[in-house]
């Protein structure tokens, strides 16, 4: 399936910055389930675009803007070709090995809430696999989905707490759970052409990478309660959603920032 | 004190002491007390003038003291540096050999000599910087050893510190002190100089540099600030090696590159040595609410076009949970025995070691495993049966958090207190430096006493002080 991307994020400043920098991780890669036709990234001010990788194998892109400056508009276009698969990924970027994924963070640690609904769910499933599986359709009906972005630094605790979760929070719960149930699992951003969020425009979509030993990397998706497959584009991974946002930055000046993101997931292609 | 080893003395019932030492007994005795308090206290003087101070956490009047200054000198001789010197280069060459590996090819787990679980879910670990490609493949510049010795020949590794150790200052600062209140010393024994250190630091920094710096590079010191429990020492090795002192703000990141705003423009910056946490580095890639940092300065690190001492992920190699694996891992990579031993430790994670640690508590010293600076710790010996309780119930609840260790009969030496001169436990630091020919030492280290008696903990937080360490060129007393 051909799918063209359109992910704009607009930063408008109250006051002119003297510099912006950013860090972005909004470039996919090949892998087994997707080829990356075209891509770019054009500001609409002086900037200059600094490409690297990170830890994690993603592709960065640090861009370092010249003040004054009152806004900065990213636009991240492109095309991929995604391949319908079954079983594990294969053909991903992978410079750390599974049990890295183990690791809770501040946004993941479980509380006794989300460890209690772990082993009432899954305590008695003895295949790693069908624990994943048990946890994302489990978690897809106890967490009501949350349209657009979710308010910042939520952990997946509170998230758990609350009920209603958006797709970030939907993932970081997953990954507490998945974790807690012994099993490595990761965050993953990209875009989904039916995912929850595509009708609004408002975000773009993340969901989760669970490993099975001897298998691999199985992709789940709790905010739909399935395993994603060619409708969606893979982007970046992390440890958290921290760790893999699409875009961060920091700006030297004062006064208030005001974010706009606008994200258009087509099929076929661009025009 | 319990049949300590005294390092001037000898062993209790030993007589009078260790005979190449004899000059300093005497001294010591014929000395008038108040002509050694004296001196102690104009070499107080001198450090508070000097703006030698720290500041203590936890203390509600956060008063900036003076690390106490002790006027006996501890005294190495020739023969015992070669041999410690040659066990620091052995384990620093480790260190920095498993910092690569741990972060590039991972052979070490691979070939089971380490859990994998234990390196890298430990939160010491950065994935971060995995792929990261230092200069020479060195990552820990400087790495502070902690050592204690229960014998003549029996030297055992305490602690590696390889992120940012300090105290390098009071190395320095207490032997101009005691050459010029204590010149006779210097008469009486062959003292090897330290002074060499800061230059040495400094060439350190330079060949550090990335290739593409050139043949001069632009190095610089980045401190948190003034209130940095250790800021004298930024100011006053970046004074001394004739570097600029630079905070997080001076600092900008543009197009990959580090930059250094001045007054005249903007300078390119080559080598940072930075006495910052990796969390504070960088708000893009560590802790995104930090206001500290240089925005992309991790993005320059791995570009290449920077580097930092020492390299940001170097605390996986320092973790306490990690040392009780340090002879494993410096047979791994320097194939033959460590030379310098390491305490021996429990690892409260494993349910045999906790269980012993919990059956004699009152006997071990338990420790964080990523604490530093004396806190959270217990030492049983020394410690209430409340104390010792409570901590039971610390230690049950997270074992995997800490480790245990035997109380050593740690050796003394002479110290200046109230009563007199009594002895006092030390420990000593010596700072190693790796430069891409090799590991360089200067013949010296900080000595760090438990001014109280019988105490073990030398920590500066904990109410410890320093002293010179005089590492000899000889084997003993010239006069002897």
């Amino acid at each position: 399936m051909r799918i063209s991307i359109d992910h704009r994020t607009r930063y408008t400043f109250s006051e002119p910055q003297a510099r912006v920098v950013q860090l972005l991780r909004m470039t996919p890669q090949d892998d087994g389930a997707q080829s990356v036709i075209d891509w770019s990234i054009d500001v609409d001010c002086d900037a200059r675009l600094r490409r690297g990788t990170d830890g994690y194998g993603n592709i960065s892109t640090m861009l370092y803007v010249d003040g004054p400056v009152d806004h900065v508009e990213i636009v991240v276009r492109g095309e991929a070709v995604t391949y319908a698969h079954a079983g594990p990924l294969t053909g991903t970027v992978e410079t750390l090995p599974p049990v890295l994924f183990l690791r809770q963070t501040g946004l993941t640690r479980p509380d006794e809430a989300i460890r209690n609904f772990v082993s009432g769910v899954c305590g008695a499933v003895a295949s790693p696999q069908r624990r994943a599986e048990t946890l994302n359709i489990a978690l897809f009906e106890r967490l009501g989905l949350r349209a657009g972005r979710s308010p910042k630094a939520r952990t997946a605790a509170e998230a758990f707490a609350q009920g209603e979760a958006s797709t970030r929070d939907a993932a970081q719960v997953m990954i507490a759970a998945a974790r807690a149930a012994g099993l490595p699992a990761r965050f993953v951003s990209g875009h989904c052409l039916d995912g929850p969020n595509v009708r609004n425009h408002r975000s773009a979509h993340c969901w989760v990478e669970v490993h099975v030993e001897d298998l691999g990397w199985f992709g789940f998706d709790p905010s739909m309660g399935r395993q994603p497959g060619e409708t969606y584009v893979r982007v970046a991974i992390g440890l958290d959603a921290s760790d893999s946002t699409p875009l961060s930055g920091t700006r030297m000046g004062g006064g208030i920032e005001e974010l706009d993101v606008a994200v258009h997931v087509e099929a076929g292609q661009s025009q | 004190m319990n049949g300590a080893f005294d390092e001037i003395r000898g062993f209790p019932g030993d007589g009078a002491g260790r005979p190449e030492f004899a000059p300093l007994t005497k001294w010591l005795e014929t000395m008038p007390r108040a002509e050694l308090e004296r001196r102690q206290q104009a070499a107080e003087a001198m450090f508070r003038q000097l703006g030698i101070t720290f500041a203590v956490y936890g203390e509600a009047e956060a008063d900036e003291r003076i690390i106490p200054f002790d006027i006996v000198p501890r005294i190495l001789t020739a023969r015992e540096w070669t041999r410690l010197s040659a066990g620091l280069e052995q384990r620093v060459f480790a260190i920095n050999a498993f910092l690569d590996d741990i972060y590039g090819a991972r052979r070490i787990i691979a070939d089971g000599k380490i859990p994998e679980e234990l390196a890298l879910c430990n939160p010491q670990f950065r994935p971060e910087v995995v792929g990261a490609h230092p200069p020479h493949n060195i990552w820990a510049h400087i790495c502070g050893i902690d050592l204690v010795r229960t014998g003549p020949d029996d030297f055992w590794v305490l602690e590696d510190n390889a992120r940012t150790p300090s105290g390098v200052s009071y190395m320095l600062e207490d032997r101009e002190a005691m050459i010029r209140l204590c010149p006779e010393l210097f008469q009486m024994f062959r003292v090897m100089p330290v002074d060499s250190y800061t230059d040495l630091l400094h060439q350190t920094m330079q060949r550090a540099a990335p290739v593409s710096a050139g043949g001069n590079p632009v190095c610089v010191i980045l401190t948190p600030g003034h209130y940095n429990s250790a800021y004298y020492e930024h100011s006053f090795l970046a004074d001394t090696i004739g570097v600029e002192l630079v905070e997080p703000a001076d600092l900008e990141v543009d197009d990959d590159r580090v930059w250094m705003r001045t007054i005249t423009g903007r300078v390119k910056v080559d080598v940072i040595y930075r006495r910052i946490d990796d969390d504070f580095l960088d708000p893009l890639f560590f802790r995104p609410d930090s206001l500290l940092g240089v925005p992309g300065l991790l993005a320059a690190y791995r570009a290449g076009h920077v580097s930092i001492i020492n390299a940001p992920g170097t605390g996986v190699a320092d973790d306490k949970a990690i040392y009780s694996y340090m002879p494993d891992i410096v047979r791994y990579y320097s194939g033959s025995d460590p030379i310098l031993p390491n305490v021996e430790t429990w690892r409260c994670r494993e349910p045999q070691a906790l269980q012993y640690t919990l059956d004699n508590l009152e006997k071990l010293v338990v420790k964080l495993v990523d604490g530093s600076g004396g806190y959270g710790m217990l030492v049983g010996p020394t410690s209430s049966k409340a104390e010792i309780e409570k901590f039971r119930a610390v230690l049950i609840a997270e074992p995997h958090r800490y480790i245990a260790q035997p109380t050593l009969a740690l050796s003394t030496v002479p110290t200046l207190v109230e009563q007199g001169v009594a002895p006092r436990h030390v420990d000593f630091r010596p700072y190693v430096l790796t430069q891409p020919d090799g590991v360089k030492l200067v013949p010296g280290g900080l000595t760090r006493v438990a001014l109280k008696e019988g105490s073990l903990v030398v920590n500066s937080s904990q109410g410890g002080g320093t002293k010179d360490s005089f590492i000899l060129a000889d084997e003993g007393a010239v006069s002897c």
